[in-house]
C-alpha cells in the first residue's frame, strides 16, 4: 500500500471520527435543549419543570425519546405515503448537514496527533448553510402537503412564506459581514475575530436583523407562525406521531443549536475570546469557548420564546418585508461607506 | 352604565417611533421574565409536600365513632334529606342484642354510602346531624379510574376503633357547633 493512500485513508478516518463525534453532540445538545427549554419555560413562569425523570429531572430527554419511539405510528388514511414518510427525514437530515462546515476549534493536538475542528473547510461556508437551511423548508412543506390536512397544510404554507421574507433580510445582512471579512469560508472569518475584534462591534445592526432573521428561520417564537399550536393545532405536523414528530420537533432544536453556533461564528468572534487562547488545553480551549456562547444563545432564544407573544401574520409579512429587507441594505451602504473610510480586516 | 372604573376606550392610534422598532418594548419584557427567572417557584411538589389547608376544609367524611368505639349514626336519614346533591344514601338496622359494644343507640346504618362524585362538599349534612356522628375532614377524596370506587361505603367512612386509626374533628366540630349555635341565635 502506498503511503499516498494510507495518508487518505488516515484523513477519512479523521473525518469519520470528526463527524461521528459532531453528530452525537449535534443530537445530544438538541436532546437536552428540550429539558432546558422546559426547565427555563418553568422558571419564567415561577414554576419547578420536569424534575421526575433522575435528579432534577436530569433523564427526561431519555424518558421522552422512549416515549416517542412506544407511540402508536399513525398514518392518516388519505395521506400522500411517501411523501409523507420523507419528510420528517428530510428535514432532520437537512437540520444535521449544515454542522459540517462550522469552526468548531482551531486543532485538537493529544497523543502526538492533531485534527482540524471543522468538518470541511469550503471556501464558501455561508453559502453553504445558507443553502442548507433554505432547503429545510421543504421538509416542513412536503409533510404539511403529504398529510392532506388544511391546517397542515396552512401551517406549511406560512413556513414557506415566511422562509422566503426571512431569507432575503438575513442573506442581505450576512453579506456585510462577509463585506469586512473579505471571505466567505466560516474559518477564515472566525480567525480574523481574534481577541475583542468581534465583528458585532462593527455589524451591530446587522447582527440584530440576522438574528431576528434566525428567529424565524428555526420557526420560533414569536415567529412560530408555522406552528402556532392556538389556530393551527400544531401547524405542518399535525397529523404526525410517534418518533415521526418527534423527528420534526428534534430537526427544530437542531436548527436551534446550528443558527446560535453561525450567530456566534458570524457575529461574536467563533472560537476566539480575549486572554483566551483557543489552542489551550491542546486545543480544547476553542470548543469550550464557542460552546460557551453557543449555549449563552440557546438560552437567549428560549428566552426571547417565553417572552414575547406570537407576531400576527400580516405584522410578520410586515416586518420582514418592510423594514428589516431596507435596513438590511441600509446597513450594507453604511458597510461599504465604513469600508471605504477605514478599510476591512 | 359603568360597572367598572377599568374599562378602557379603544384608540387606534398610530404607534410613535420607538413603539414600531418594538426592540424597546422586547426589552422590556426580557428584563420582566428574567426577574422571574430568579424569583422562588410557587410550585407545591405535591405527593411530598402538602399545602397547608385551612382549619375548616371540607374533604373526605368521616362517621365518628364516642369514646367508647360505638357508632355514633343512627340512620336517621336528617344528612341524606339536608344532602342539596342527593349524594347520601343509607339502610336503616334495628341493633340486636349483644350489638351493644358496636352502636350507640337502638337503631344503625347497615349500609351508609356517599357518591363521592355528586358530593359538592358543602357540609350541610354535618349541621344536619343531631348525633355528631358525621363530619368533614382535610382528607383529599383520592382519585380513580372508574365512577364506581367513588361511592365510598362504611369501610371508607367510618373511623377506626384503635386510637391511631380515630380522626380528629375538633376544629371542624367547634365550627359547626357554632355555625349550629348562630343558627339558633345562641351566643358562643
Amino acid at each position: 500500500m502506498s503511503i499516498a493512500l494510507l495518508f487518505t485513508f488516515a484523513v477519512v478516518f479523521e473525518k469519520m471520527a470528526l463527524i461521528s463525534v459532531l453528530f452525537l453532540v449535534t443530537l445530544g445538545v438538541a436532546a437536552y435543549s428540550t429539558y432546558g427549554e422546559r426547565k427555563i419555560a418553568a422558571f419564567m413562569q415561577d414554576r419547578i419543570g420536569p424534575d421526575r425523570a433522575g435528579p432534577w429531572g436530569i433523564l427526561q430527554p431519555i424518558a421522552d425519546g422512549v416515549k416517542m419511539f412506544t407511540k402508536e405510528d399513525f398514518m392518516p388514511r388519505d395521506a400522500e405515503r411517501w411523501l409523507y414518510i420523507l419528510a420528517p427525514g428530510a428535514f432532520i437530515f437537512v437540520a444535521c448537514m449544515t454542522s459540517a462546515v462550522i469552526p468548531w476549534g482551531t486543532r485538537l493536538t493529544a497523543f502526538g496527533g492533531s485534527i482540524d475542528l471543522q468538518v470541511t473547510d469550503i471556501n464558501i461556508g455561508i453559502l453553504y448553510i445558507m443553502g442548507f437551511v433554505s432547503l429545510g423548508v421543504y421538509g416542513i412543506m412536503i409533510g404539511g402537503w403529504a398529510s392532506n390536512n388544511k391546517y397542515s397544510l396552512y401551517g406549511a404554507i406560512r413556513a414557506s412564506s415566511q422562509m422566503i421574507s426571512y431569507e432575503l433580510a438575513m442573506g442581505l445582512a450576512l453579506i456585510s459581514v462577509v463585506m469586512i471579512s473579505g471571505s466567505l469560508s466560516l474559518r477564515d472569518i472566525a480567525e480574523q475575530q481574534t481577541g475583542f475584534g468581534w465583528n458585532i462591534l462593527y455589524q451591530p445592526l446587522g447582527f440584530i436583523i440576522f438574528f431576528t432573521c434566525a428567529l424565524a428561520e428555526c420557526n420560533r417564537a414569536p415567529f412560530d407562525l408555522a406552528e402556532c399550536e392556538t389556530e393551527l393545532i400544531g401547524g405542518y405536523h399535525t397529523e404526525y406521531s410517534s418518533m415521526k414528530l418527534g423527528f420534526f420537533l428534534f430537526a427544530e432544536y437542531i436548527n436551534m443549536f446550528i443558527s446560535c453556533a453561525v450567530v456566534s461564528t458570524l457575529y461574536f468572534g467563533g472560537y476566539n475570546f480575549p486572554g483566551l487562547d483557543p489552542n489551550w488545553l491542546g486545543g480544547f480551549m476553542g470548543p469550550i469557548v464557542l460552546f460557551a456562547k453557543v449555549f449563552f444563545f440557546i438560552f437567549v432564544f428560549m428566552w426571547i420564546r417565553w417572552t414575547l407573544p406570537r407576531f400576527r401574520y400580516d405584522q410578520l409579512m410586515h416586518l420582514g418585508w418592510k423594514s428589516l429587507i431596507p435596513l438590511s441594505i441600509l446597513n450594507m451602504v453604511l458597510t461599504g461607506g465604513g469600508i471605504l473610510l477605514f478599510g476591512s480586516h | 352604565m359603568q360597572l367598572t372604573n377599568r374599562s378602557v376606550q379603544v384608540v387606534n392610534k398610530k404607534m410613535t417611533f420607538m413603539e414600531r422598532i418594538y426592540l424597546p418594548a422586547i426589552f422590556k419584557g426580557m428584563a420582566t421574565t428574567l426577574r422571574h427567572f430568579f424569583m422562588r417557584p410557587a410550585t407545591v411538589r405535591y405527593p411530598e409536600v402538602k399545602r397547608e389547608f385551612a382549619p375548616v376544609y371540607r374533604g373526605w367524611h368521616v362517621l365518628k365513632r364516642d369514646e367508647q368505639g360505638r357508632e355514633n349514626c343512627t340512620a336517621c336519614g336528617l344528612c341524606a334529606v339536608a344532602c342539596p346533591a342527593e349524594a347520601i344514601t343509607m339502610v336503616a338496622e334495628e341493633r340486636q342484642k349483644g350489638e351493644e359494644h358496636l352502636y350507640r343507640e337502638e337503631k344503625y346504618a347497615a349500609t351508609y354510602e356517599i357518591n363521592m362524585l355528586r358530593c359538592i362538599f358543602c357540609g350541610l349534612c354535618e349541621e344536619a346531624c343531631p348525633k355528631e356522628a358525621i363530619f368533614l375532614t382535610d382528607r383529599i377524596v383520592p382519585a380513580d379510574y372508574a365512577r364506581n370506587g367513588f361511592i365510598f361505603g362504611k369501610d371508607m367512612l367510618v373511623e377506626g376503633t384503635t386510637p391511631d386509626k380515630r380522626v380528629d374533628v375538633s376544629v371542624r366540630q367547634k365550627h359547626v357547633q357554632e355555625k349550629k349555635w348562630a343558627a339558633e341565635g345562641v351566643k358562643s
